[in-house]
């Protein structure tokens, strides 16, 4: 595959191959230029997935490597619990108890919370791609197949964004909507540097 | 058996004995732009062909372009600070290169500054790699401020590369005159342009030599190949067809110390140029 | 009224920027505009020799900075021209020889006796470089269409804006003959990876190197097309709207074939 590529890439002229190849590099430069938005490029990605599993934020690892022709973050996240119904059991390491008292919610499936993403608030790691929508507050039914997710790929594709695209998304306060409000808040969020 | 020659020692290689301890030689101009970079990479790898182990080490802190230029942009995950600060080690932060086997680089850090580098600390990573490699070639950036000094300080031996313009002839002067006793320094005379030579427009190599007065080690003609060459990430030492690649063949042999003609760039005359009047070119 | 103090810079050595800075200083005086030109380069001055004029120099920007003689002691005019002065740099300094504020203050002492300062940067982004860009107010960032000398270019743009700097782009020593073949890349193209305004595009000219040898400003010429570019240039820098020389139309480029082919 990677060979198809590479003599697809060797076909191009030179000047060609130049922009492609200072484009990505320059990504790159550009990447390691901000390394506060990196740093709260990690801490979004790992609260948006703490939502749904828990994670060792300690032995957290995320970089950038090229790949084939296209900068892609590679991050590894030690899952260290999912619950019975796929659901994150709030703040991480707490094996299910909540500070507030709150017992867990079991969640079931149920198809009217399962909100479509157009009418939740986007969660705060929304820009980034693959990330996707993220329902606010409620349990999230995964139907028993959670999977362990032992490392996640955000591959940036052929139209990444640049570093002045991704906003250093600073953590959103959430608002309180009326579906959520009749809830208690589940999860504390750790505070954001 | 090899006889490894430097300007300081000579040892013989056996498989019994001790290996003999590499040549660290750095590539240095003062003006910038003259081809340091092209040279270090295109010499390193026409070392690496004749079956050396060559370490590359890229010294321009913040505006690394060695990497680039081999065409490894996308192999390197650290650099040398990464290794002087001990996050990492030396092993981890080489990068071998894509065509030659035995040629690695050492990226230079393109986010930080040339003065967070630790002069003693170079001059040991530099010795460490002497005794892996047995060419030690150092990319030194342009100018003459601390990223100079740094390049300069590990190194036993000096090419200085030129080209026949004014301003580069001054600045290889200079350079030469910090460099000191320590370094007899060899000339690389690049990018000349034998059709203005002959026409007078352009110093003339015995030009640039008379004034610099320096072992000369290698002249290289003006080739629209090594733009292409850059684009692509591919040295013109890889291939046979270029007349440049062969320049630096003959760099390469004569550093190692083989019995190779004297470097002259050929001036293919034609009608026109027996017609022009030759005009000196004044400094 | 206090003149504009413009650094030409690159990031990358030997893109051209003291070529560009002699030229564009010349077609400025040209236009009747007073200017002067500020070597930064400490240690390693050219734009005395560029100019012809490194037999004239008396005192340098060191020993204005040290007090040691007034500015205007310093200055050297060019005689060829109604307004063009250079303020040459030390040789056997080093750049540590002045601070930031030093350069700050002899740069606005400079623009109170002138129209334009135009600052020759060094190559690299050291302490050389950030003298340079502490006297100035606007850069000019000089680059040519090579993958080494972008990025080098990107960086320096990053870091001018970082101080919140206007910049705009030259390309340099573009060949249109490559550009078309696919092997070089083209003016757009430099500008797009960049996302900098392009101020100007000069293309590849052996005359250079042959002026530069006889200490010629090639605007002096009579019958170089670089001529024209700069005279361009100098005139978008005064605000007016110049459409940019298409390098590609068969006269402009059957000439430059023809006198690259004749080297």
């Amino acid at each position: 595959m990677i060979e198809f590529f590479n003599r697809l890439f060797g076909r191009q002229s030179s000047g060609a191959t130049a922009k492609e190849r200072l484009r990505l590099v320059l990504m790159s430069d550009h990447l390691s230029l901000a390394p506060e938005m990196i740093d709260a490029m990690k801490r979004d990605l790992v609260d948006v997935i703490s939502k749904y599993v828990e994670v060792d934020r300690d032995k957290i690892d995320v970089h950038f490597e090229h790949q084939d022709r296209a900068l892609a973050m590679l991050a590894n996240i030690p899952i260290t619990g999912v619950s019975r119904n796929g659901a994150s059991n709030g703040t991480n390491g707490t094996n299910g108890h909540y500070s507030n008292g709150h017992s867990p919610v079991h969640a079931e499936p149920a198809p009217s919370h399962a909100e479509p993403a157009a009418s939740t608030e986007p969660g705060r790691g929304s820009e980034s791609p693959n990330a996707g929508e993220v329902p606010s507050g409620d349990a999230q039914p995964v139907s028993g197949h959670a999977q362990p997710v032992a490392a996640t790929e955000l591959g940036t594709g052929s139209a990444p964004p640049s570093a002045a695209e991704i906003s250093p998304a600073k953590p959103k306060p959430k608002p309180v909507t009326a579906k959520n409000a009749a809830r208690p808040r589940r999860k504390r969020r750790k505070t954001q540097q | 058996m090899h006889v490894l020659q430097t300007q300081d020692e000579q040892r013989v290689q056996s498989d019994a004995g001790a290996a003999a301890l590499g040549r660290a030689i750095v590539i240095t101009s003062g003006k910038g732009g003259v081809g340091k970079t092209t040279t270090t990479a295109n010499l390193g790898t026409a070392l690496a062909r004749r079956g050396a182990n060559v370490a590359l080490i890229d010294a321009d802190v913040g505006l690394r372009n060695l990497d680039i230029v081999l065409g490894l942009e996308s192999r390197v995950k650290h650099h040398v600070l990464d290794v002087l600060e001990e996050q990492v080690s030396l092993e981890d932060a080489l990068v071998r290169d894509k065509n030659s086997p035995t040629l690695y680089l050492l990226a230079a850090a393109q986010t930080r500054e040339k003065d967070e580098v630790d002069t003693q600390k170079m001059i040991a990573l530099v010795q460490t790699l002497r005794e892996r490699f047995e060419y030690v070639l150092i990319d030194c950036p342009a100018g003459i401020e601390r990223g100079f000094q740094n390049a300069v300080a590990g190194a036993q031996e000096a090419i200085v590369v030129c080209t026949p313009e004014v301003s580069a002839v001054r600045d290889v002067d200079r350079v030469v005159g910090l460099l000191g006793n320590r370094f007899t320094p060899q000339l690389v005379i690049n990018r000349v342009r034998p059709q203005l030579v002959k026409k007078g427009k352009m110093l003339s190599v015995e030009d640039v030599n008379n004034i610099l007065r320096l072992p000369l080690l290698g002249v290289i003609a003006d080739e629209p190949d090594v733009i292409v060459s850059t684009n692509k990430g591919e040295p013109l030492a890889l291939r046979t067809d270029s007349k440049t690649a062969s320049a630096y063949h003959a760099i390469a042999a004569r550093i190692a110390g083989d019995d190779v003609p004297a470097p002259t760039v050929e001036y293919k005359e034609t009608f026109m140029d027996k017609l022009g009047a030759f005009f000196g070119g004044r400094r | 009224m206090s003149a504009r103090k413009i650094v030409f810079t690159s990031g990358k050595g030997g893109v051209g920027k003291t070529t560009t800075t002699a030229n564009v200083g010349a077609a400025l005086a040209k236009h009747g505009k007073r200017v002067i030109l500020v070597d930064a380069d400490i240690g390693l001055r050219n734009l005395d020799l560029v100019l012809g004029l490194e037999k004239r120099i008396v005192f340098d920007l060191v020993e204005v900075v040290e007090g040691r003689c007034q500015v205007r002691q310093a200055l050297i005019k060019d005689k060829r021209f109604e307004s063009l002065s250079i303020l040459p740099a030390a040789q056997t300094r080093d750049k540590d020889a002045v601070t930031e504020e030093q350069m700050a203050k002899v740069m606005d002492d400079l623009a109170a006796m002138s129209d334009y300062v135009l600052i020759d940067c060094p190559a690299g982004i050291e302490g050389g470089f950030r003298n340079a860009v502490a006297g100035a107010q606007e850069a000019i960032v000089v680059t040519t269409p090579e993958v080494s000398a972008i990025r080098d270019a990107d960086r320096v743009i990053g870091k001018l804006t970082e101080r919140s700097m206007p910049v705009r782009l030259i390309v340099n020593r573009i060949r249109p003959d490559m550009v078309r073949t696919g092997d070089m890349l083209s003016v757009d193209d430099v500008c797009e990876i960049l996302s900098a305004e392009l101020l100007g595009i000069v293309p590849d000219d052996e005359e250079i190197i042959d002026t530069t040898n006889r200490g010629e400003p090639v605007v002096l010429s009579e019958t170089n097309r670089l001529r024209v570019i700069y005279d361009k240039i100098a005139r978008r820098l005064e605000g007016e709207l110049v459409p940019f020389t298409n390098l590609d139309t068969p006269g402009f480029l059957g000439r430059l074939i023809g006198a690259l082919k004749a080297g």
